[in-house]
């Protein structure tokens, strides 16, 4: 099996955690992957301090976007908004835990991409997009 | 000017370049002077594009396969390249277009299209590239925008009190000025003028094809909203150009041409688009010449941009000096070589400049004749066409005086 497909993605992959949709949200967001057409759907409850107390992702995309929301998701719950905010691409890399090509970080991205732009914005999202590449 | 130090090794700088070794005919060197129109290549341009072709030609941003990845990678490493050499503020601010013309085109379709209305002015020159006068025009007839154009003083600069006037008096919105010119050679003072158009609330779109290859560019120094060149007078290929656009404007600006890699998503009742720069880059790009010219920044950016102002200015000013002594010939511009890049413009009483160019070439010597695609600019100087030499890197004092002993055949053959 490649180093691509280790098991931990996998798994994530074929039994996401935290699949759907809640209902009465504190953030709703759903974005792409043109590239090659992921879609992903979050969806969050926040508590009176900022911190995420529940996720959902919905959506359709291959293994590395769906294992990446899945593992993201665990993440995230009890964090403050404050604390997502500073997370990065290579924490999504760290999580990944293997080396990916080019056009493969693009869906290994989308969920933070989805997360970072629900919560903060377009313009922070490019910022962690951008880093180190210019 | 043949004494003095050399600014680079211009001989060793030469024998990059596979097209100036060879004879133009019967042992003939060839001198090619015609680099306002395109420049030639340097291997290294050439090698880098045929590496593409023949080990890792695919599609980008498309593929997860190794080609794909590597071809994208290139493609996007070209663009940072570009992004440093004329100091943009982030790679998401350069657009890959097919050359100067496509750029400007592009601002005038979308950004001119969506903030223009019935009755603005864009605020052009008359010493415009008919690349920069014609989509403003297109512009009018289909907005109802009104086009004007700040005049020339006797010396070839343009009119700059004029230029203050327009903005005070009229409703400019943009103004849209090269920053060489391609006839006159005249250097304009973009950044006062981009202070002055911000001043009076207008954006300003610089056209910086016959600057970007011969002096150094930084886009955030001069403050322009847009600044539009192409690679192949660069040391690129032919194809490639770039649009760079202040990123807020570029946001903010509706996409121009519909199509693949441009859009996040698409749905039959409508469709929302990417993120820059891709939101303008629909389509295949010229994926070879992008990375072309990535190449040729490589080149330039090795010989450093102010030394290859030096060696230009250096050239342009042994040539005047020489152009001056033929009896007969009128150059157009400023007499001054501090006030002008590397383009001389002329005309020789009796002879077309058509002629003088085929006589010129018989003797190996490449010239452009003709107007230029400044048809105004010729009307202006009471010409239908003028003969131009231009020059670059790996010009040479020697080939300045083949220049000038080709004009002296020219009045030969036609006995004036």
């Amino acid at each position: 099996m490649h180093d691509m497909y280790r098991e931990i993605i996998l798994d994530h992959a074929r039994n996401p955690r935290h699949p759907g949709v809640i209902d009465q949200a504190d953030v709703e967001y759903e974005d792409y992957n043109p590239l090659c057409g992921d879609r992903l759907h979050l969806t969050l409850k926040v508590d009176e301090n900022n911190v995420i107390t529940d996720v959902a992702w919905e959506g359709e995309g291959c293994a590395i976007s769906q294992a990446t929301a899945s593992m993201l998701g665990d993440e995230i719950i009890g964090k403050t908004l404050d604390e997502v905010k500073q997370i990065t691409k290579e924490d999504i890399f760290d999580l990944v835990g293997i080396p990916l090509t080019m056009n493969r970080v693009k869906c290994a991205l989308l969920s933070l991409k989805v997360l970072q732009i629900g919560i903060h914005g377009k313009e922070h999202w490019q910022k962690i997009e951008d880093e180190g590449e210019e | 000017m043949t004494d003095q130090v050399q600014i680079f090794d211009v001989d060793t700088l030469r024998a990059d370049f596979p097209i100036l070794q060879q004879m133009h005919h019967d042992g003939v060197p060839l001198v090619y002077l015609d680099n306002a129109a395109s420049s030639q290549k340097p291997r290294q341009v050439i090698e880098t594009i045929d590496d593409y072709y023949r080990r890792y030609n695919a599609n980008v941003h498309r593929g997860v396969h190794k080609l794909s990845e590597e071809a994208t990678a290139a493609y996007e490493e070209a663009r940072i390249k570009i992004r440093h050499f004329i100091n943009a503020a982030s790679k998401r601010e350069i657009i890959f277009t097919s050359g100067t013309t496509d750029s400007i085109n592009l601002v005038a379709q979308s950004w001119g299209r969506a903030n223009l209305q019935a009755g603005d002015v864009v605020l052009s020159t008359v010493m415009e590239h008919h690349s920069n006068i014609v989509p403003w025009q297109l512009l009018a007839a289909e907005k109802g925008i009104v086009v004007k154009y700040v005049p020339l003083l006797p010396d070839g600069t343009l009119d700059l009190e004029a230029y203050t006037r327009f903005l005070r008096d009229e409703p400019v919105k943009l103004v849209t000025v090269m920053h060489v010119s391609n006839v006159l050679g005249t250097i304009n003072p973009v950044q006062e003028m981009a202070r002055q158009a911000h001043d009076a609330g207008a954006l300003i779109l610089v056209d910086g094809a016959q600057s970007t290859p011969h002096l150094p560019v930084d886009v955030q120094a001069i403050d322009a909203d847009f600044y539009a060149f192409s690679g192949h007078k660069m040391l690129g290929p032919t194809g490639i150009g770039v649009l760079y656009g202040k990123r807020e404007l570029l946001e903010a600006m509706p996409p121009w041409k519909g199509g693949g890699d441009m859009i996040a998503t698409v749905r039959l009742e409508g469709s929302t688009w990417n993120d820059l720069p891709y939101k303008f880059e629909a389509g295949t790009p010229i994926i070879a010449g992008a990375i072309g010219l990535g190449a040729a920044v490589d080149y330039l950016t090795a010989l450093g941009m102010d030394k290859v102002q030096a060696h230009e200015h250096a050239i342009t000013e042994y040539a005047l000096e020489r152009l001056a002594e033929v009896p007969g010939l009128t150059l157009l511009g400023p007499a001054d070589a501090a006030k002008r890049g590397a383009v001389t413009a002329f005309t020789l009483d009796g002879i077309h400049a058509h002629d003088v160019a085929q006589v010129l070439d018989a003797h190996g010597i490449a010239v452009r004749a003709g107007h230029h695609c400044a048809m105004p600019l010729h009307e202006i100087y009471g010409t239908g066409a003028s003969a131009r030499a231009s020059f670059y890197v790996y010009n040479t004092p020697q080939e300045v005086d083949a220049l000038i002993a080709g004009l002296y055949k020219v009045k030969e053959t036609f006995a004036i």
